[in-house]
């Protein structure tokens, strides 16, 4: 057996062509559920960040905790999560969104207190309010640190969705699983390499964002003074 | 589920040997790829301040390898390195700490400003004892930074390698999981924790002995 062989194996099976364990179905799974993820880990983290980087209080905690966060294993946490919570997938989602989270927080945080003083001070001197100063000058100033920050927030939920195939999840790493546990290593391998395909596409994907979606003025090119 | 507790003490205490074992095989895992990072991400690092083209391509190749899923990399080796062996989890480990490493290095040694170069180069320092003598200890404080980043990733990451046999505390995750026993599980995440922070520790005190000027952490944000 070798590669082109288990490839071969893999993305002709009957199998995997059309059902509920066809690749198109496990990879909308997989990037479904990463979007669900994200979404909320956005939602908990961007706003937070924001207040805590344009007020400026408790910047120190915020670093410490989310740099503690990285020594959670995702492994146990899935496991965890599904043992006290039970099978399905919202038990899965709480951990998934504790690791989403805390680099998000931490980018948004840092993107805020990263605004030029100079600038802030000048949207306060030309009348605009807190939170149109918050709005107006901050967020844009904050954009490429934000993206960067959701871009290994989504990283992080790739890899770790792939790993919850282990207690059940769908998602591409249902082939890695099910192939080590059947011994099937066609399988294994086809799903490994989709999950590769996928993070690389993700930090494309990131890479174009910050290269055209980004407000004028702070694009990469511009960004270095 | 229904009357079990998060934790049961006895298991603990009856299984202390037991833990230990595993940790020691978990430190050995995770910690041993981040030294090896470490030195291959100097002399990378040396290379690309010699030669900055290097760097560009070198940093865009390593940033692509940090971002894929250790479980993928895990069961794509598992045919040269077998299921269940140290060398399928260490050598991707290996890879991620490299990617962490070696922009904390290019940056420290870029830290060091090109007066102090040129001073050294005055005072008749040749390139092997200006890099011992000044350029490699001012790059201390980045590199401990990296280090500290990299350490607390290997330590979490290596967890996943039970899924492919070999994770050390990693096991305790299958173990609980397949038991439906929670105990294990809550140690093993403690246990990660508790040598992340002790290695954190370790290596906070490594950088007040190695470069006490450093009073403040520079280089990779952590």
């Amino acid at each position: 057996m070798n590669w082109l062989s288990w490839l071969s194996d893999f993305f002709s099976a009957p199998d995997h062509r059309s059902g509920p364990d066809s690749i198109v179905h496990r990879v909308s799974e997989h990037l479904l559920f990463s979007g669900e993820a994200l979404l909320y880990a956005a939602v908990l983290a961007v706003p937070l960040g924001l207040l805590i980087g344009y007020t400026g209080r408790g910047v120190t905690v915020v670093t410490a905790f989310a740099g503690a966060t990285r020594a959670l294993p995702t492994l146990g946490l899935v496991t965890l999560a599904v043992l006290l919570a039970g099978v399905g997938d919202t038990a899965v989602l709480i951990p998934l969104v504790a690791l989403a989270a805390p680099p998000l927080l931490v980018a948004t945080v840092e993107g805020v207190r990263g605004t030029d003083p100079d600038v802030r001070d000048a949207a306060r001197g030309i009348g605009l309010t807190h939170p149109q100063v918050l709005w107006q000058v901050c967020l844009p100033s904050a954009a490429p640190t934000l993206l960067a920050g959701l871009r290994t927030a989504t990283v992080q939920v790739i890899a770790t969705a792939t790993v919850a195939a282990y207690v059940g999840l769908g998602g591409l790493g249902r082939y890695v699983i099910d192939g080590l546990a059947t011994r099937k290593y066609a399988v294994t391998v086809g799903g490994a390499l989709l999950v590769v395909l996928l993070a690389v596409g993700a930090q494309l994907f990131f890479a174009l964002l910050a290269r055209y979606a980004l407000p004028p003025g702070m694009r990469a090119q511009r960004r270095a003074r | 589920m229904d009357d079990e507790p998060i934790v049961r003490w006895y298991w603990i205490g009856d299984h202390l040997g037991y833990l230990g074992n595993l940790l020691a095989d978990h430190a050995v895992i995770a910690l041993l790829p981040v030294l090896i990072g470490l030195l291959l991400a100097v002399p990378l690092g040396l290379t690309c301040t010699r030669f900055p083209r290097l760097y560009q391509p070198l940093s865009a190749v390593f940033n692509i390898v940090y971002a894929l899923p250790s479980l993928a990399v895990f069961v794509v080796l598992i045919p040269y390195t077998g299921l269940a062996t140290q060398a399928t989890v260490m050598i991707p480990l290996t890879f991620y700490a490299l990617a962490v490493l070696l922009p904390t290095t290019v940056d420290g040694l870029r830290a060091v400003p090109d007066p102090v170069r040129q001073a050294a180069t005055a005072m008749g320092y040749g390139p092997w004892h200006r890099l011992t003598s000044v350029e490699l200890p001012a790059a201390v404080p980045y590199l401990i930074a990296g280090l500290r980043v990299a350490a607390v990733s290997s330590i979490s990451l290596a967890s996943v390698g039970a899924l492919v046999g070999r994770g050390g505390l990693g096991y305790l995750f299958v173990d609980g999981f397949q038991r439906t026993f929670p105990t294990p599980i809550v140690a093993g995440i403690a246990l990660i924790a508790v040598l992340a922070l002790a290695v954190d520790l370790l290596l906070v005190g490594a950088r007040r002995l190695l470069a006490p000027w450093a009073v403040r952490e520079k280089g990779a944000g952590s």
